[in-house]
């Protein structure tokens, strides 16, 4: 990547949008969903010189952004491959067999935590909870969910993405939502 | 049990339209002006009245903090704000985000109302930034709120002029800490401030400022609808009200429901979570209330009432009433170390007993999982624990030690059983050697 950047149009006029939520002489405000933007743009991560961009464009000292850059969990300071997978590891996950996922990652995509395949398709990652504990275990993999995973249906959506496709995102065994899976036992009512 | 016309969120799994005609065929947003022609005081007056307290963890009366805010009278042209806290990031929590994709109009209605009611002309949601599509549901419902003239200039014909921003986070548990998420989006690191001043005297931007949780801004209005005695009518004094409760880890069907207060933790999961896994003998413990809250063991769980009063009195607490089951099959060390790690990640490393001592507990639980480690360890962790609790900025290290001490509290004989375990596995392998 060349060491030049600058928001292409589209990203422009989201940035434009974005920055219109907040007063007068508070663009800073706008520094997360920028540098959000700029890491879309950049391919997934956040080169030096785009958050340089982004302090620029927001009349910011380039330390300021800097330390958003590292204390937010989602910029990524390094490349990533194409799908960033995101296991979730805390309790809630852990319970219902997180554990297991995180071999399934392995062996589809050849990556162990932190790492990222040679082809460039995959990084995977552990996180922190994800805040969707009613659909245990599930996984983040760029901007979608992928909930109520076991080993098999994990290993599904991964291989699917490896072809090059677009697995559906959400639950992984039909549920809506957090409903109870055997059947509701509220909000039953026709009409209701 | 919460009869179905009498829960608020009647989109809470998605089977019905969540955008804006869906949401006005369940009544929401029908004739807000009205709400809005009681009256700041009244309106306060009301959500006082109806016993509603904080859905965020905390617990604190709704209505008392909205009265924190400069009165009409005593403004001195500072704008006022409502930021709604969507940061939902409390392990075994997902309550908000069920809201925010499939009933989002409850909470826009909400922040009009709300934030009406403590002088405001503007609300920010802060959404945690992985919530993705919740993001985007939120802003089509914003869109739309704005299209119909519902939020606005003249916001539902009411005369007062509201707007509605969403702001996107970046992954930080710590931004659902008031002050921190206040921080955060001013476009800093998200690390608390002192209190005080507190953000009803000087939040966002230097202005009167109220955060509230989203489920709690979102059942405002129903809440005004209904009046406030409705709402005063579910549970036990002093915890009223419906609550969302999320059901996670070892049970048959984990789910989200909205019960009412105070109903009793086994019915709660027997009911809709089709029980403990395994059955109710099964059960080894639970953490009621979020991973900040400290577990609870079997003969707790037996009679326990899911509200503040019922759960502070076995060392506990409410929290986001997160319910994380765990049966006999749960290594219980690690399932708290686990959270051990949570915590250590997550602290923002300002205040010296957090940022080390998350740290310090982690590294002792890891050698508590395994055993290695002294019986007198058992007890300066407890120590330990309690000297971080109480001398930081903000909650989160006290939410880091307090499920360490429900751990020793409840299963101190299975730390001290794995730790005699090891030492009698490394005399073997010792005695073994010398022979």
């Amino acid at each position: 990547m060349s060491d030049t950047f600058a928001f292409d149009a589209a990203t422009e006029e989201r940035a434009r949008t974005i920055l219109k939520r907040y007063p007068e002489g508070r663009s800073q405000s706008a520094v997360i969903p920028l540098l959000d933007l700029a890491q879309r743009q950049a391919g997934g991560w956040l080169p030096v010189h785009v958050i340089e961009y982004v302090a620029s464009y927001l009349d910011m000292p380039k330390i300021r952004v800097l330390e958003v850059a590292t204390f937010y969990s989602m910029f990524n300071l390094e490349p990533v491959g194409k799908n960033f997978v995101q296991l979730c590891r805390t309790t809630p996950c852990w319970l219902r067999g997180s554990d297991d996922l995180r071999a399934v990652a392995k062996n589809v995509t050849g990556c162990g935590l932190g790492e990222t395949s040679a082809d460039g398709l995959f990084t995977v990652v552990e996180v922190e909870c994800l805040g969707a504990c009613c659909n245990a275990p599930m996984v983040q993999i760029n901007d979608d969910y992928y909930e109520d995973l076991t080993a098999e249906n994990f290993k599904d959506v991964l291989e699917a993405l490896k072809r090059g496709e677009d697995p559906k995102t959400g639950s992984q065994t039909g549920r809506t939502g957090s409903e109870p899976e055997d059947g509701l036992t509220t909000l039953t009512a026709e009409g209701a | 049990m919460l009869r179905d016309e009498d829960r608020i969120f009647q989109n809470l799994y998605g089977q019905d339209d969540w955008r804006l005609d869906g949401a006005r065929r369940r009544g929401i947003w029908d004739n807000t002006k009205a709400l809005i022609e009681l009256g700041r005081e009244k309106l306060v007056d009301e959500v006082k009245e109806s016993g509603l307290r904080g859905r965020g963890g905390a617990g604190f009366p709704t209505g008392v903090k909205w009265s924190f805010m400069p009165p009409d009278d005593r403004r001195d042209g500072r704008p006022h704000y409502l930021v709604v806290n969507a940061d939902e990031s409390e392990p075994g929590t997902c309550k908000d985000r069920e809201i925010l994709r499939y009933d989002p109009h409850t909470l826009v209605e909400g922040c009009l109302v709300a934030g009406f009611a403590m002088g405001a002309n503007a609300a920010y949601i802060y959404v945690r930034g992985e919530f993705f599509s919740e993001a985007s549901h939120l802003q089509i419902a914003i869109d739309e709120a704005y299209d119909a003239g519902l939020i606005g200039k003249n916001a539902s014909g009411s005369g007062w002029d509201f707007d509605v921003y969403l702001h996107r986070g970046a992954g930080a548990y710590i931004c659902g800490e008031e002050t921190a998420l206040i921080e955060s989006l001013e476009g800093k690191k998200g690390q608390p401030r002192l209190k005080p001043p507190f953000p009803a005297a000087c939040g966002l931007y230097g202005c009167p400022t109220t955060v509230n949780n989203v489920e709690t801004i979102a059942v405002v209005p129903t809440i005004l609808r209904r009046g406030s005695s409705w709402f005063a009518g579910f549970g036990r004094e002093n915890n009223t009200g419906t609550k969302i409760f999320s059901i996670s880890g070892h049970v048959e069907n984990p789910c989200n429901v909205e019960e009412e207060m105070s109903i009793p933790l086994k019915e709660l999961i027997e009911k809709h979570a089709g029980g403990v896994r395994g059955g109710w003998d099964n059960l080894l413990a639970v953490i009621p209330g979020g991973s900040s809250t400290p577990c609870l063991s079997k003969n707790i769980c037996d009679n326990v009432l899911m509200d503040f009063d019922s759960l502070r009195e076995h060392h506990s607490g409410l929290g986001t009433a997160a319910v994380i089951v765990m049966d006999k099959s749960t290594d219980i060390v690690e399932a708290i170390a686990r959270l051990s790690h949570f915590y250590r990640h997550e602290s923002c490393g300002q205040c010296t007993p957090c940022r080390e001592g998350m740290g310090w507990v982690y590294r002792v639980m890891t050698r508590m999982v395994t055993g290695d480690a002294e019986v007198e360890e058992i007890d300066m962790l407890w120590d330990v624990t309690k000297q971080i609790e109480g001398h930081t900025i903000c909650a989160l290290a006290d939410g880091g030690v307090w499920p360490v001490q429900g751990l020793i509290r409840h299963f101190r004989p299975e730390m001290e059983r794995r730790i005699a375990e090891r030492k009698s596995y490394a005399g073997g392998a010792a005695a073994q050697a010398a022979e």
